[in-house]
């Protein structure tokens, strides 16, 4: 077991509208009622973690749309990956995707997105949390993780301690691509899609699709085109991870990390992983494309985004 | 509660469908019945035992179950020969595999203000309703909404009533709702819509305690009026609804 020191704490200063304590979720327990949650852009703090020589789904903060700010009471190595928030230390701009050093006394501060939506932090070794159910994911609506266990979301004053040391932090090999603009998100289509009406389909994979303000850790609403569907209500049943739902109203919603275990809404299919992790960096007005993808391609990929971090 | 009262229906056709890149649903049956429900419980049991390690999640519901499989140690068609073979010759699991609970549950107007409603419409007293509402086995069909938060029926056809047009912002944890034939327990404070009948002060979600969700799917569960003294005894909060219906 890792052992911290309070000497390797980073004070929280202030906090912007949510920085979390998030790792890879909770697994096994949805049967209960419990979601998943985790880090959005899984990729990102995966990245963040390699860096730092952690395992990829390690403890690390989930910085959303900037505004947050830390004080480093002892020198250490953090990472950061995903979003450009505008990163600096001391006021010098940092690289969003990088390690570095940041000494005793030393400010963290992220601005506003430059491009993409969130930014992940990684300490070494992660971040000490007591987990529940093999997580520390930060669950609001279930009071459940983060740094006091009861879901709340980070705070001023909070004490952010590493469970380990890095002694050498690796490089970013390439920079990785973020959404900008005309995101295609891969969608591995599901049986149901074939209740939709055939003009409902071309456009699902032929117009674009604007991110909606209504988006959350639960989902993400799209506006565009209304999709109709021939199922009526259904009996609720088991949601997986990017699921593409159609309520009545004809407007997607894709459901994320934070979603309810259980629903009852046609779907589409389901983002891939990676799709979802790409439409975690997508400000409420990005445009974007859905396009089909076999559950084999979707493996694929997702495979190949594990064996960089191995 | 005996298995005697309990019906089986008839072997389910199993269909499996593509739901995402690592996800299968298992589709067993097409309409909401508690006679589906030792069938759901069978198919969990089987396919936990045959998927083993591979495993990520299952999460049963009333004529389905999701299986979140492993994709790193199987591909689409390895995890849909697992399902099948975990299912050849199913059977449906005895009552017994299913736990039983009594829930005490303090049944009032001021934490159920829908109690006099319902029992304004159908003609009757709030005992009445009381009554028909306890006196009967409920099964919990599947969890979900909150960590804990049980589906449950059926309740007697006459006591259906639809979901309030307009949610609570805030419903306290422990309140026993219905809603169509379906009833439940708000197993932690939040957002809600069923008709509020009582309270009751079992925890159904606690993190101190082994079995952290009281419920699972394919339990039992039966509903015991107690007093409001009773109910106080049993560290139940008496702090009436914010809001009313």
């Amino acid at each position: 077991m890792m052992v911290s020191n309070d000497d390797a704490a980073l004070v929280v200063e202030r906090i912007g509208p949510q920085a979390l304590v998030e790792d890879s979720g909770r697994f096994g327990v949805r049967h209960l009622g419990v979601t998943q949650g985790g880090a959005l852009d899984w990729v990102s703090l995966g990245w963040a973690n390699w860096l730092l020589g952690n395992a990829p789904g390690t403890a690390g903060v989930e910085i959303a749309i900037g505004g947050f700010a830390l004080k480093a009471e002892a020198s250490m190595t953090l990472a950061i990956a995903g979003g450009d928030l505008g990163a600096t230390l001391d006021g010098a701009p940092l690289p969003p995707n990088g390690a570095f050093a940041i000494e005793r006394g030393q400010t963290l501060a992220f601005a506003q997105p430059v491009a993409g939506l969130r930014a992940y932090l990684a300490l070494p070794g992660g971040v000490v949390a007591a987990p529940f159910m093999g997580s520390v994911a930060t669950v609001a609506r279930e009071q459940l993780g983060g740094l006091d266990g009861r879901g709340s979301a980070l705070a001023g004053g909070d004490r952010l301690l590493a469970a380990g040391t890095c002694a050498a932090p690796r490089e970013m090999p390439m920079a990785p691509a973020l959404p900008r603009e005309d995101v295609a998100l891969e969608l591995v289509t599901g049986a149901q899609i074939g209740h939709f009406e055939g003009a409902s389909l071309f456009a699902t994979f032929n117009s674009p699709w604007q991110v909606d303000t209504r988006a959350d850790r639960m989902g993400v609403r799209l506006t565009g085109p209304e999709l109709r569907c021939q199922l009526g209500g259904m009996i609720s049943e088991g949601i997986p991870l990017g699921a593409v739902q159609v309520p009545p109203d004809g407007q997607p919603i894709i459901l994320l990390n934070d979603r309810q275990t259980i629903g009852g809404y046609p779907r589409l299919g389901a983002l891939s992983p990676l799709a979802c992790a790409a439409l975690a960096q997508c400000a409420p007005g990005t445009t974007l494309t859905l396009s089909p993808i076999t559950p084999h391609q979707a493996r694929r990929r997702y495979l190949a985004t594990l064996a960089q971090w191995r | 509660m005996s298995d005697a009262q309990i019906r089986v229906s008839e072997a389910p056709v199993i269909r499996l469908e593509t739901v995402g890149m690592d996800a299968l649903m298992v589709r067993l049956f097409d309409a909401i019945d508690e006679a589906h429900m030792p069938w759901i419980l069978a198919a969990d049991r089987a396919l936990r035992e045959g998927f083993g390690e591979d495993l990520v999640d299952l999460v049963p519901s009333y004529t389905t179950l999701l299986v979140n499989y492993d994709v790193e140690r199987l591909d689409q068609r390895e995890a849909s020969a697992c399902i099948r073979d975990a299912l050849i010759g199913l059977r449906p699991a005895s009552t017994a595999a299913g736990r039983e609970h009594r829930i005490p549950v303090w049944y009032d107007e001021s934490v159920g203000p829908e109690l006099p409603r319902i029992a304004e419409r159908l003609g009757v007293s709030c005992e009445e309703i009381i009554r028909r509402h306890s006196e009967r086995d409920y099964c919990a069909f599947a969890l979900g909404f909150t960590p804990g938060y049980a589906f449950m029926g059926m309740i007697e056809e006459a006591l259906a009533t639809p979901r309030l047009k307009t949610p609570r912002q805030k419903v306290a944890a422990g309140s026993v709702g219905i809603a169509e034939r379906q009833t439940a327990i708000y197993s932690m404070r939040s957002p809600g819509g069923w008709n509020l009948l009582g309270r009751t002060a079992v925890k159904l979600f606690d993190r101190e305690r082994d079995d952290i969700s009281l419920f699972r799917p394919g339990d039992r569960i039966r509903f015991e009026p107690i007093t409001r003294d009773v109910f106080i005894e049993q560290g139940g909060d008496t702090t009436p609804l914010e809001e009313r219906g």
